[in-house]
Order: structure tokens, then C-alpha cells, then sequence
């Protein structure tokens, strides 16, 4: 009993850290309606610099002045942020701003990468607070005593800042109308950038008290804000006493699971420490059931972002068809053409297997409209489902590449279903947050998928054993996945989704059950990306972690905006040209991230309204011409 | 025989009863006006009908079916169609998809995944085009329409499931006083031909003194009069709430 | 300035405003005079929230000119012309519902200001408010979404006056409210008539603009189909009848 106390102690100084992120994420996102998935990595950016300080600085002043110098600075650097970057985008389109918000995380992790290295990083204890306390027995850190604290003390200085300062009230204020704060003679801008480096301030704070608790490391940065999610979705968007249960909630379950261990039930032992992500999706699961908008949250307004106006779908014209058969013909005779240049067909799977990922994406995001962050979970569990199960059961090659979409629709069956319930910047903090799941599982689960190293030796078996069979299997596969999205789109079930994207309201009033629908759309979705994880595995003899992390689903966002949302060809044409990039140049250094960040950032900053809305806006005035 | 029955419907926002037990029936093939001021309550009562919101306390029955906290696709499938005060179509589809849409629906064909949408039902979608009025418009999108044809489409969607019940919520909301009168001349018609009895709430008096069967007056959540046109007219508490006598304002002019 | 705007408090010139590809006013002229009250009225749909809104620089694409005050303010953003004076009550009252009546008030708090010509514009406080409206005195700590609607116009129409302003934009103040606070609101009306504020209303009901108004302009399709006094318009059933739902 006493250990499952003095775990529930470690689970309450672990939750203080995930308040304070859930905390500034949560406020910022009330008054200026932007998820910032940077403030994962403001928060890692605050273990870095405390480290820093701590360590060069050193003693008591380096420590403890340090932290709070960190949690200052990072303040600042989000009102810089602000200033220079998401100003810019308040208006533009919710889809361009998680986009945005989401190169600056590249961009940030490259700056720490470049700045500190790449080695994990711990600080020195904390001077003053290096002993133990004696609790039920066992020696707790002072330090986790201290964290315990903090986090209440936290959350009662803000819960009365809000409550009692005009600076509070006018948070409370433009949280529910931010226009008519402004009518009423508030300056929105700087409201807007105080309340960002208050968020900021918060994360960096957070961060910095972790530098004498664990190493600080490069990865911390989308760990943070995949858990950041979950606690706010938990608790419920906006309230700050609902992001501190939900932190607490969320921290004690793990706890627990930890506590309990490895339990014998008859003969089978199942090791609970390894299950505290299955976990935490769980608690998720079951408050979003009870409570779709989290524990302290309210029902929200419409969020799903008004797209722009959309033409109906014509079958293709003669042109596209022609145009497609031929691109088809010389794909498929791509293996003699290219005899001399080997590379061709690896990078033609490659674009290929993109084509998978972004048509299948933009079959939710398009005339779904839904947009998920997290696509890459269906991604890696097709690679994974078949890569396990031709590494543990030796299952054939075809049998392998079957279990791919099977295993992805199971998935995207499970999360869909809570998907679809919300919409807007929640389905996207959900769909991230699934995926974040999906990948530490497999993380996490190293007896099954061999943890970060992957799992390896999973070739091709005749006769796609050569490189020419095996691209024109994935060519077969790709078509065929195309081609079946695209008659999708076109029969009932197509349009009942696109009904329900345009007006929910009047497709549930025709007899349309809208969720249905969309889960169904998700699962198809779903499925379709697996094949193509699937192929991945084969085409890379291996699969790991790291290929089916974040940034994958984020590409995958990347292709569908370059080729534009409102066409069905669109997502095949960006998924060509950015694979084709991503294969040639980006390879050529090491900071990548940044370089896709930077053009991300140049897309969302050139084009604030999105590209088909930038063209759009050139279309009327050429017809207006003589 | 009576088609809609409601029964000590009540609601409450955060204190405020926006309706307050209130009871009417509609009869088979009757054509029946809502009417109040705005904040009367109307669109709250609609929506308990419709099953977009759920009543705190009474019922709602359709032909001896209890309706009280059915979702608005299980209402529709009883045979109770609706339009919207604020205009709703499918922007991505032509006007001849948005009736077909429907009509799959009602078909029990949605979640078909093979053949094309486009060929379903299109001639019974242009035969409801047809009777509204808007067969020209077919192939064109449907977000191009001006305001008083999308009212149109909307009733042409309304009567894709055959229903025997209409319910409108402000009809004729914007539009101009002769589209007004040619709109619900139209619904007058065609729901005459079908035997459809009809619930709409209205602003313009001059539309519900010319088409209504009967009046049902609405003020603050409650219900205050109920009877046909002349009776309506003449009833003073209904002339205090709705009809602006001017009287209201005496005493404040006096107080200048 | 004081010629441009041939000393009226508010001077409208070529207004027109757009949402997207569809022009929603054409070409506005009118005017305010100081202590004026002006109603603009028309149909649903004719266009008066919108005027109110781009007065208020609230729709992002309009043209034309307004001055007020003495200055130009039609390319300036909302807060800045909140700041110059020009009080904005919405149809939909937009109380922030998570806020006491006290806290609400705070949020429309401003400086105290002065008219073109120096002399001080009246000051709002809090205690001189609930006298003002007795309703919202008996419940200052009440959070606003626990309001009747009534009481909610109230609110909304107090925390515009906390910010002082020369002039009043309210749009709709009649709609949807229980007749007895239609009556408090001509009431309130003229009382801030004699403190000496402008005030621009946009109004369907003819016998509420009667009771309060100076002068009227009548907006179909987001035109000015007719101008003139109040008294003209009442004589002149004509007018009633083809713009207003009567």
C-alpha cells in the first residue's frame, strides 16, 4: 500500500511540469484561438536554458535565479513570436496557423540541436533542496516535495490574477468575444502578446524546473505537447483549474501503473509500468465519452474553419483522363526507361508511398474536413503490422503487405471514433495526440518492436525481390488505392460526406448520420495509409520509431496544401513535387528541419489565405480584363 | 385528428425560460402560423420540435409517435421535413445534388460506395426542381443562388422524403414582399396537393393573415392566443406584445 | 476639419462595405449633429447592423469616409475608434457571460474625454450608472449569462457608456426585450439626449424611433431610399409601408 502512496506523491510532482505547459497552452488558445505546437518546445527551450544557467552560472544564483531568469526569457522569446510571426496569421485559415505554429517547433529543435548538440543534457541537483525526505518509509527527493507545491501555489496566483486584475478580466473578456473587447477600446495586439508571453512564460517555467528532475533532450519537445494535449482536452479547453486536474489525473494513473508492475494473472505476467500510454488513452477515452468537452470545459462554437467556397465535382474530363493514362504508361514503363539510373525507381516508391499518405489524407481533410495531425499513426501501424508479423510469425511477403491496411482500420476505427466527435483544432490536438500515442507504444514496447532500434530484415520475397517488381507492385497498390478513394468520392458515400462538412445542421436534418459517415471516411482513410506503410517497410528492409513520428503527418499536411485541399488531383501532384524534394535536397543537410520549417513558414507567410485562396484571388480580375 | 401534438414543452437558458409550458396541436393538412416578437421563444420551440435541442420537461407526438428526445435524422425519418431561417445547402454541390442528396438519404442509400451519386435519383430530383420552380437552375452550384431561390432548393430538399409534416422556421426571412407572398403561395399549393400539414413561424403579418389556417401567438415563453386571423387581430394582449399599438411608448413620451 | 465636417459629430460620406464577393451597402451619405439622435431603419436584411459596423471599423473591406469628431476614422481599427469616443452598443448585446455586471462595466471602462471644441463630454462611473439603470444596482455580482435579456441590454448599453463616449451607436436596442424595457430604453435614451451625447440607432419598430428619434434615414438594399424628420416620417404612412414591415 505505502508504495502505491509514495508513487502517487511521484505522479503529483510529475503533474506540476504538464500543468504549467497545459496552462499557458490553454490561455493562449482562449484569447487568440491558435494552438501554439511550439509550446512544447518553449518548454524544452526552458530545461536547455536552465541547464545553462545551472551549470555555468552555478550555485544557488545559477540554479534558482536561473529558473527564473529561464522562464523570463522564454516569455520574451514567445512575445517575439507573437510580434514577428503570428500576427501575421490571426486571420488566416486554422489549418495554416497549426502549420505554422508547427514549423516554428522544426525550426526551434534545429536552433537547439545547433545551440547545445545533440546529447542528452542533465543538470546538478538542486542547491538547498538536494536531500530527502523520509515519506511512508522511503526517501522522496525534497526537490519532488517542491514540485508537489509549486503547482497548486501556480495555479492559485493565476486562478486569482484572472479573477482579480483588469489584466484578468480582460483575458476572461476576449476568451469569449475578442471582437467586441476591441470595440469596447482594448487594444487586441497587445493583449494578444501579453497573454502569449504569460503562455510562454508558464512553459519556460515549467521547463526549467524539470532541469534538475531529468535530462534535457531533443525529443522532449513533442513528448511535452503530445501529453499537453491530452490534459487539455482532458480538462476541457480554456479552464486552468480543469488543465491542473486533468494534469494530476493524468500523472496519478501512470503512477499507479508503475506502481502496480508486473502482475501474474495464471501463468500470463503483464508488466503495467509499460502500459502507461495505453493508459493515459484510456483516461481520455473514458472523460470524452462522459464529457466531450473535457472535465471543466463547455461546449464550444462551431470551430471547424469556414473553407473557402468549393466547386462541385465534375467526373474527369477527357483531358484528365488522357492526361492520367499517360502519366500511367510511363510510370509503368519507368523501369526500362530509367535502366541507367537505378535511383529513379527507389525514389519513384518513395513518391509513391506518398501519394498513399497524402491522397488518403486529404480524403478526410478535403471533403471530409477534417484535419488530422496525426495521420502517420495509420502510417506505422500498416509498417508495423507488417513488419511484426513477418519478423515474429515469418508470414509471406503478401500476407504481410494484407495485414498493413487491416491493422491501420482497426486503428483508425478506434481513434476515429473519438475523432469525429470533435472538430476544428481539437480533431487536430486529438488526431496528434493518437498518433504521439501510436508511436511511443512502439516506442515503449520494446520486447514486441524492438523500441528505438525497430525492427529490421524486412525485404521483399520473390518476385518482388528485384527492384523493377517491387516498384510496379507499389505502382499496382498506389493506383488501386487512388482509384478507390476517387470512386468513393464520387458514389453516395462521398457526398453524404461532403453534406456533412458543408452544413452538418441540414445533412442530420435529411436523415444523414454525419459521424457515421465521418468515421467511416476516417477508417477508409486509415486503411489506405497502412498499404502504404505497408510498402514502406518492405522498401526500406526495416522500420523504426522515428519514420512515424509527427513530422511524417505533417508532410503528409505539407502535400496536400502545396497540391491545394479543393482538388482531387491536387494532393497527387504536392505529394510528387514535395517526395521528389524531400529525396534530393533536403537529404543534403543536416538541419532539415529547419529548412522545411523555413518553407512552410514562407508558404503560410506568402500565402496567409492558402495557395488555391491566393490564386482564387488573381482568377476574378483576369475574367474582369477585356 | 391531429398530425403534431405538444404538450407542456418547457425550456430554460441559464435561468431565463425561454418556453414555458406550452401546448398546441397542429391538425392533418392544416397550414399553421407561429408568431411573437423575437425572444418570444419560437426558434427554442422549433428546435425542441426538430429535436435540435432537448426540452427540460413536456413531449412533442406526431402521428402517436412520441418524438421528445429524438435526434433531427431519426424525426426526419418519421416523415417530418424542415427548412432553416438561415439558408442551408450543400455549397460544393449543383442544386440538383443538394435534392438528390436527400433523396439517397431517404432511400437508405448513403453509405453506397460504388456507383456515382450523380446518376441517382436525378429524375425525380428534377421533377422536385420542377415543382419549386428551379429546374433551370440544376447544374449550377448551389452556394451561386440568390438569396429567394435558395429558399426554393430548400423547400425542394424539405419535400424529398415525402413528408407529411413541414415544419418552417421563418420561411421568408429577408426577402422581399412580393418573393414573400409567391414563396408561400407556392408552399400553399404544393402542400395542399399533398396533404401535408404545415408549422412555420413568420414576421410578415400580411403573408400569415392571407395563408394561415390559424394562428398560435407566442410572447416571453408562453403561449397567449390562439385562433384564426381575425380573432388574432383583435385580441388586445396580442395587439400590446406584437402588433404595436404605440401605446406602450405613452407614458414614456410623457415623462419628456 | 471642423469645415469637412460642417460641425456634425458624425459625417458619413460614400460608405459602402462588402462580405467577400457581395456588396452589402452602397455609397451612404448621412450625417449626426452633436446631441442628435438619428435612426436608421429599415427591414431586416436593408443593411442597418452592417452601416453600424463598418462605422465602427468592424468589416474589414469598406470604402468611403467617415469623420467624427474632427477626425477621420475610416481607416482606423475598432479599439482606436473606440478610443476617439464613438460608443458601440451590438444587437446581440455580446455581454461577456463568464463576467459579474461589475466586471463587465470594468472591461468598457476608458479615460474620460473632451468634444472637438474642448468642451468635457459627460463622465460615467459605475454608481452614477445604477442610478441610471436600478435593475443592474440590485445585482452587481450576478455573471452576465445568468441575465434576462432585458437586464442584459441594460448591461450592454452601461458598459458602452463607461468608456465615455461623444457618441452612441446602438443597434437595435427594441429587438427582442419585453416591452417594459423597450420603455426603459426610450427612457434611457432621452435621458442621454440631455446629457448631451449623439446618438445613432438603427430601428424597425416606427413607434419606438417616433418616441426617441430627431431624424431618420430609411435603408433598403443598402441604399438610402429616404431621409427626414421624425414628424415627416410619421405623417407619411407611404414610406412606413414600403420599407418597414408595418
Amino acid at each position: 500500500m505505502s508504495s502505491f502512496l509514495f508513487q502517487a506523491l511521484n505522479g503529483l510532482s510529475a503533474a506540476s511540469g504538464l500543468f504549467f505547459v497545459a496552462a499557458g497552452l490553454s490561455l493562449i488558445f482562449g484569447v487568440t484561438r491558435i494552438v501554439n505546437i511550439a509550446h512544447g518546445s518553449l518548454y524544452m527551450v526552458g530545461t536547455y536554458i536552465a541547464y545553462s544557467f545551472a551549470t555555468v552560472v552555478g550555485g544557488m544564483l545559477g540554479f534558482w535565479g536561473g529558473i527564473i531568469a529561464t522562464a523570463i526569457i522564454v516569455g520574451i522569446i514567445g512575445a517575439v513570436i507573437e510580434v514577428l510571426l503570428l500576427r501575421r496569421i490571426y486571420r488566416a485559415p486554422e489549418l495554416f496557423q497549426l502549420l505554422a505554429t508547427f514549423a516554428l517547433v522544426l525550426v526551434i529543435n534545429d536552433a537547439t540541436l545547433w545551440l547545445w548538440g545533440p546529447e542528452d543534457l542533465l543538470g546538478p541537483r538542486a542547491p538547498g533542496l538536494r536531500g530527502a525526505v523520509e515519506v511512508l518509509g522511503r526517501q522522496l527527493p525534497t526537490y519532488d516535495l517542491f514540485l508537489i507545491f509549486i503547482g497548486p501555489a501556480v495555479l492559485i496566483v493565476l486562478h486569482f490574477a484572472l479573477a482579480r486584475t483588469r489584466f484578468g478580466r480582460l483575458v476572461r473578456a476576449a476568451t469569449q468575444d475578442r471582437e467586441m473587447v476591441s470595440a469596447l477600446g482594448v487594444n487586441q495586439a497587445v493583449l494578444f502578446t501579453a497573454v502569449f508571453a504569460l503562455g510562454s512564460f508558464l512553459s519556460g517555467l515549467g521547463g526549467a524546473l524539470q532541469v534538475a528532475r531529468e535530462p534535457a533532450n531533443l525529443a522532449m519537445d513533442l513528448t511535452v505537447i503530445g501529453d499537453a494535449f491530452v490534459v487539455v482536452v482532458v480538462g476541457g479547453m480554456g479552464s486552468i483549474t480543469g488543465a491542473y486536474l486533468a494534469a494530476v489525473l493524468i500523472a496519478e494513473v501512470k503512477a499507479l501503473c508503475i506502481a502496480i508492475g508486473v502482475v501474474d494473472f495464471g501463468g500470463f505476467s503483464v508488466n503495467f509500468s509499460k502500459m502507461t500510454l495505453v493508459a493515459e488513452f484510456l483516461v481520455m477515452a473514458v472523460v470524452l465519452i462522459a464529457r466531450p468537452y473535457g472535465l471543466l470545459g463547455r461546449e464550444q462554437g462551431a470551430v471547424r474553419s469556414v473553407a473557402e467556397p468549393e466547386e462541385p465535382i465534375r467526373p474527369a474530363t477527357r483531358g484528365l483522363k488522357l492526361a492520367g493514362v499517360t502519366v500511367l504508361a510511363v510510370l509503368i514503363y519507368m523501369p526500362l526507361i530509367a535502366q541507367d539510373s537505378p535511383y529513379v525507381l527507389v525514389l519513384g516508391v518513395d513518391v509513391l508511398i506518398a501519394v498513399l499518405f497524402a491522397a488518403s489524407l486529404h480524403f478526410i481533410m478535403g471533403p471530409g474536413g477534417m484535419h488530422s495531425f496525426g495521420h502517420a499513426a495509420y502510417f506505422g501501424l500498416g509498417a508495423y503490422g507488417t513488419a511484426l508479423l513477418v519478423k515474429w510469425l515469418a508470414a509471406p511477403m503478401l500476407l504481410g503487405l494484407a495485414a498493413a491496411p487491416l491493422l491501420a482500420l482497426l486503428g483508425a476505427l478506434l481513434f476515429g471514433w473519438f475523432a469525429v466527435r470533435l472538430s476544428g483544432v481539437y480533431l487536430a490536438m486529438l488526431t496528434l495526440a493518437f498518433a504521439q500515442i501510436v508511436w511511443a507504444a512502439v516506442f515503449q514496447w520494446e520486447g514486441l518492436t524492438g523500441g528505438s532500434n525497430g525492427v529490421v530484415g524486412v525485404w521483399p520475397t520473390a518476385p518482388f525481390d528485384t527492384r523493377e517488381t517491387f516498384y510496379l507492385l507499389t505502382l499496382a497498390l498506389a493506383v488501386i488505392g487512388v482509384l478507390l478513394l476517387r470512386r468513393f468520392l464520387f458514389a453516395p458515400f462521398g457526398y453524404a460526406m461532403r453534406a456533412g462538412r458543408d452544413s452538418p445542421l441540414r445533412a442530420e436534418a435529411i436523415g444523414i448520420d454525419v459521424k457515421r459517415v465521418h468515421w467511416l471516411a476516417f477508417a477508409i482513410a486509415g486503411a489506405v495509409c497502412g498499404v502504404g506503410g505497408g510498402i514502406f517497410a518492405f522498401a526500406k528492409g526495416s522500420i523504426s520509431p522515428e519514420t512515424i513520428g509527427v513530422g511524417r503527418s505533417i508532410d503528409g499536411l505539407v502535400m496536400v496544401l502545396l497540391g491545394g485541399i479543393q482538388t482531387l488531383t491536387g494532393p497527387i501532384v504536392g505529394a510528387s513535387v514535395y517526395a521528389t524534394l524531400q529525396d534530393t535536397i533536403m537529404r543534403q543537410t543536416e538541419f532539415w528541419r529547419a529548412m522545411l520549417g523555413g518553407i512552410i513558414l514562407l508558404l503560410v507567410l506568402a500565402f496567409p489565405s492558402g495557395i488555391v485562396g491566393a490564386l482564387a484571388k488573381f482568377a476574378p480580375r483576369r475574367k474582369d480584363q477585356p | 385528428m391531429s398530425d403534431l401534438s405538444i404538450r407542456s414543452l418547457s425550456k430554460a437558458f441559464g435561468g431565463v425560460r425561454a418556453v414555458n409550458e406550452v401546448s398546441f396541436e397542429v391538425k392533418r393538412g392544416e397550414f399553421l402560423a407561429m408568431i411573437g416578437p423575437n425572444g418570444a421563444g419560437k426558434s427554442t420551440c422549433f428546435n425542441m420540435i426538430n429535436g435540435q435541442l432537448a426540452p427540460d420537461s413536456g413531449s412533442i407526438w406526431f402521428e402517436e409517435k412520441n418524438l421528445t428526445g429524438l435526434v433531427p435524422r431519426d424525426i426526419w425519418r418519421l416523415g417530418v421535413g424542415r427548412t432553416f431561417q438561415v439558408t442551408a445547402t450543400f455549397g460544393s454541390m449543383t442544386v440538383a445534388e443538394n435534392v438528390q442528396m436527400a433523396l439517397i438519404s431517404h432511400a437508405g442509400e448513403t453509405f453506397r460506395l460504388w456507383k456515382p451519386a450523380a446518376s441517382r435519383h436525378r429524375e425525380r430530383a428534377l421533377d422536385l426542381l420542377h415543382q419549386v420552380g428551379m429546374h433551370e437552375a440544376a447544374d449550377r452550384p448551389s452556394r451561386e443562388l440568390a438569396y429567394g431561390d435558395v429558399k426554393r432548393i430548400e423547400l425542394a430538399i424539405a419535400l424529398a422524403n415525402d413528408p407529411r409534416l413541414l415544419l418552417m422556421d421563418e420561411p421568408t426571412a429577408g426577402m422581399a414582399p412580393r418573393e414573400r407572398n409567391d414563396l408561400i403561395a407556392l408552399v400553399k399549393r404544393l402542400v395542399v396537393e399533398r396533404g401535408i400539414s404545415v408549422l412555420f413561424t413568420e414576421h410578415s403579418m400580411d403573408v400569415v393573415f392571407a395563408f394561415a389556417d390559424r394562428i398560435i401567438v407566442l410572447a416571453r415563453g408562453k403561449l397567449i392566443a390562439d385562433g384564426n386571423a381575425k380573432s388574432i387581430r383583435d385580441n388586445p394582449q396580442v395587439r400590446e406584445v406584437y402588433f404595436g399599438t404605440g401605446k406602450t411608448f405613452a407614458r414614456a413620451g410623457a415623462a419628456t | 476639419m471642423s469645415d469637412v465636417t460642417n460641425g456634425a459629430m458624425l459625417k458619413v460620406e460614400n460608405l459602402s462595405a462588402f462580405y467577400g464577393a457581395a456588396r452589402i451597402l452602397y455609397d451612404l451619405n448621412f450625417e449626426v449633429g452633436r446631441g442628435e439622435v438619428v435612426a436608421l431603419m429599415g427591414r431586416n436584411g436593408a443593411g442597418k447592423s452592417t452601416t453600424i459596423k463598418a462605422l465602427m471599423g468592424m468589416i474589414a473591406q469598406r470604402q468611403g469616409a467617415v469623420h467624427f469628431n474632427g477626425r477621420d476614422i475610416s481607416r482606423l481599427k475598432p479599439f482606436e475608434i473606440a478610443r476617439l469616443g464613438l460608443g458601440f452598443t451590438p444587437e446581440d448585446r455580446r455581454i461577456f457571460v463568464d463576467l459579474t455586471v461589475t466586471e463587465n462595466l470594468d472591461i468598457g471602462r476608458q479615460p474620460p474625454r473632451t468634444f472637438s471644441d474642448g468642451t468635457p463630454a459627460p463622465t460615467w462611473s459605475p454608481e452614477k450608472l445604477f442610478a441610471l439603470f436600478p435593475n443592474l444596482a440590485e445585482m452587481p455580482n450576478r455573471p452576465g449569462g445568468r441575465m434576462s435579456g432585458g437586464e442584459q441590454q441594460m448591461l450592454t448599453v452601461a458598459r458602452t457608456l463607461m468608456g465615455n463616449p461623444l457618441l452612441v451607436l446602438l443597434d437595435e436596442p427594441s429587438e427582442g426585450v419585453a416591452p417594459l424595457i423597450v420603455e426603459q430604453m426610450a427612457n434611457t435614451i432621452i435621458e442621454l439626449k440631455k446629457e448631451g451625447l449623439s446618438i445613432l440607432l438603427s430601428e424597425q419598430n416606427v413607434h419606438f424611433a417616433q418616441l426617441v428619434s430627431d431624424r431618420v434615414y430609411m435603408l433598403e438594399k443598402g441604399q438610402i431610399r429616404w431621409q427626414g424628420t421624425m414628424p415627416q416620417l410619421a405623417e407619411n404612412v407611404d414610406v412606413q409601408r414600403a420599407y418597414l414591415t408595418v
